[in-house]
């Protein structure tokens, strides 16, 4: 196939409007609250990121998911403590959302001891099994194929226990997707699917390199699942998604596949511009931004102006603690790089 | 005591872990019902049902996948990927994730995983399915790499892979599926990374894995009919590797040859080499000689494929010659 047009050049994607019945979802303020005081965590930690990056503190690369927390934030608190999550390198937002605390993955991104895996893991591989949180993969799709194994060893050691495996759009394409879906539906595992299509790959437009319209949604069939797009700027509506299909994997009713339609204020990752991205779409999503609309539904259902500035004040505190942390950690010590290749915690190779 | 196959030794092996240990179960493609291509599985199912006996889809980085996240979460799951050829179709999962999650996470995570296969020549199916590839996996930090010569070996190997709280992988010789040896009763565990010198002579040290044992043992016979007394040393890890045993026969004969099935470069033998040059090289009398196939993809007739494989009559050549016997 010949891509009918110039680099760049692809028709803008609009986003869809908000559904004005999503107001109505049967979920507790309390949840609520605290879909929002995720995403605020997941904004200002990322800005915060990106801040650090810019004065040369944080080290390598960094995928930043601004404008994409309504999905981590909805799965996450669907969620139950005893979960698994496997997250992407994209995946500051998915450890947040399990509760990991904001200092030592801050410390991490800038590669201090004190870092949640003291300088080993960096940025892609964000780790807390403490939290369900099962680490990171910066290989697109591996992760999908892990969760499968997870998802059998609760189903094998009777526990109830579900995991969540996070994707990109461009993991659609990719062998171990369809590997590992067709695996947890002969198996009917406890797993749930997350695509996150934020319409790019890295500079690369998702809909010029996939058969379907939909990556994840369109495949679904093939797997004997049900097909689910939901709007992935709407924290209700992934709350909802997430929990019906957790709901299900739990009580043994096998996998799910969930595409949440998104997309990234920023670049793929550290100081890409993005300038692959046509006009007038930027300016679309950002008007669609998760984070605002939600602020509104919540004064719209009665909470306060006070009570949601209380939050933002809470996060920018916790953000800035977190900074102090991480600034305030040593370098790891050389001799660490030795360390951990074993279980016996050496790296001998030889008696 | 009771003489096995090299094939039975697997099953049994696998069935005293099996039996042992609940958390412990295997899968892979053809495992259970049909008790593996190599019939290296066989009973398996019947006595342990399907719950810990599983059939698989044809996807390898399921397989591994599923493997390491189930080791993850508690259990200590046995992968067999059916012909070694095939861990380069899964091995994103070996290298990238198995190898490294424990040390990215910084010890948080634990891998107590089998990767079985069957491994090397012999058997005329071409390039594709006979490779030896167990030096791939020896340089990927993170992997212990373990391929026994014989069915004791088999079975002691196994149980102390599975019980390892790290990766392991286990290659089976396809030619050696066939071979039978004593395996004592009763349960059977030994110590990965332990070379066995598997005879004893003056003159020089051979040191072998898997299939070319056999062959290093017969040649050293043949040897000693013109005045050459050899030590041959089964290596039977390759990670964690035995160099006490290999540079304490080397500084008493002063002289190394490595046998190795795997093509020529940056075969095994070429870091038991460069380890010996370092650490005794004093102790040498001659230059230490690999003897491998040569590197080239392995062919199918029998003529070419016996012409490449290092044989008995190769090995005893290149020592005499080199020893001037
Ligand atoms: C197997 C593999 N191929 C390519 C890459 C390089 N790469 C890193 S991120 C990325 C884009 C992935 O896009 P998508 O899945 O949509 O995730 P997003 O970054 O948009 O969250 C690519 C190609 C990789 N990490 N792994
Ligand atoms: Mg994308």
């Amino acid at each position: 196939m010949q891509i009918p047009h110039e680099y760049g050049a692809h028709e803008a994607r609009l986003p869809e409007p908000v559904d004005p019945n999503m107001i109505n979802a049967p979920i507790p303020l309390g949840t609520r609250l605290d879909l929002y005081r995720l995403q605020q965590q997941m904004r200002q930690f990322e800005k915060r990121a990106y801040d650090l990056f810019l004065q040369n503190l944080v080290k390598g690369t960094s995928h930043l998911s601004i404008g994409m927390e309504a999905i981590a934030a909805g799965v996450g608190q669907a969620m139950r403590a005893d979960d698994y999550t496997f997250a992407t390198y994209r995946g500051h937002a998915h450890t947040l959302a399990r509760g990991v605390p904001m200092g030592p993955v801050l410390a991490e991104l800038l590669g201090r001891s004190n870092g949640l895996l003291a300088g080993k893991g960096g940025s892609m591989h964000l780790t807390s099994v403490e939290r369900g949180v099962m680490g990171s993969y910066a290989i697109i799709g591996a992760q999908l194929c892990i969760a499968c194994g997870s998802a059998w060893s609760a189903q094998f050691r009777g526990t109830d226990q579900i995991t969540v495996a996070f994707m990109g759009d461009g993991a659609t394409n990719i062998g171990a997707f369809h590997e590992a879906l067709n695996f947890a539906a002969v198996f009917r595992l406890p797993v749930v699917f997350v695509c996150e299509n934020n319409l790019y790959m890295e500079y690369t437009s998702i809909f010029d390199v996939t058969a379907v319209e939909h990556p994840a949604a369109d495949r679904a069939s093939a797997y004997g699942l049900d097909r689910i797009v939901v709007d992935g700027n709407d924290a209700d509506a992934v709350y909802m998604a997430a929990s019906s299909a957790i709901s299900k994997a739990r009580q043994g009713g096998g996998p799910s596949l969930i595409e949440a339609t998104t997309y990234r204020h920023g670049g793929h990752s550290r100081a890409d511009p993005g300038k692959y991205r046509p006009d007038g779409e930027v300016a679309a999503w950002l008007d669609r931004d998760p984070i605002p609309m939600y602020h509104q539904r919540l004064l719209t259902l009665g909470v306060s102006e006070a009570d949601l500035d209380q939050v933002q004040r809470d996060v920018a505190d916790e953000v800035e603690a977190a900074t102090v942390f991480a600034k305030g950690g040593a370098p790891p010590q050389a001799d660490t790089a030795l360390t951990d290749v074993w279980a016996d915690g050496g790296s001998s190779w030889r008696n | 005591m009771a003489e096995l196959t090299y094939r039975e030794a697997i099953a049994y092996g696998i069935a005293q872990e099996l039996r042992r240990d609940p958390t412990v179960f295997i899968f892979g493609e053809d495992i259970a019902g049909a008790g593996g291509v190599f019939k290296s599985t066989v009973g398996l199912l019947e006595e342990f049902g399907p719950k810990r006996v599983i059939d698989t889809p044809i996807s390898e980085q399921a397989i591994l996948g599923a493997a390491m996240g189930a080791a993850m979460t508690g259990l200590r799951p046995i992968a067999e990927i059916m012909f070694s050829d095939f861990l380069a179709v899964c091995w994103d999962m070996v290298v990238n994730e198995i190898a490294k999650i424990r040390y990215m996470t910084n010890g948080q995570v634990s891998v107590p995983l089998v990767i079985r296969t069957g491994n090397g020549g012999g058997s005329r199916f071409g390039a594709q399915h006979s490779q030896s590839v167990e030096n791939w996996a020896m340089a990927v930090p993170g992997l212990k790499v373990v391929a026994p010569s014989t069915p004791a070996d088999v079975v002691g190997l196994l149980a102390a892979s599975v019980r390892d709280d790290n990766p392991v992988l286990f290659f089976e010789h396809k030619s050696l599926f066939a071979t039978k040896g004593e395996v004592p009763s009763g349960e059977l565990v030994d110590t990965l990374g332990t070379a066995k010198v598997v005879r004893h002579g003056k003159d020089c040290t051979i040191v072998a894995l898997a299939l070319m044992v056999p062959r290093a043992i017969a040649a050293a016979e043949v040897l000693a009919g013109r005045g050459i007394e050899a030590t041959v040393i089964d290596l039977r890890c390759l990670v964690p590797l035995d160099t006490q045993t290999i540079l304490s026969s080397v500084s008493e004969t002063g002289h190394l040859f490595t046998v190795e099935e795997n093509p020529r470069l940056c075969g095994w033998g070429a870091e038991v080499v460069s380890i010996v040059a370092e650490e005794c090289f004093w102790a040498l009398d001659g230059p230490s000689i690999r003897i491998t196939t040569p590197h080239v993809p392995l062919p199918s007739a029998d003529v070419l494929e016996d012409a490449v494989i290092p044989s008995v009559e190769r090995i005893v050549n290149v020592v005499a010659k080199s020893l001037d016997a």
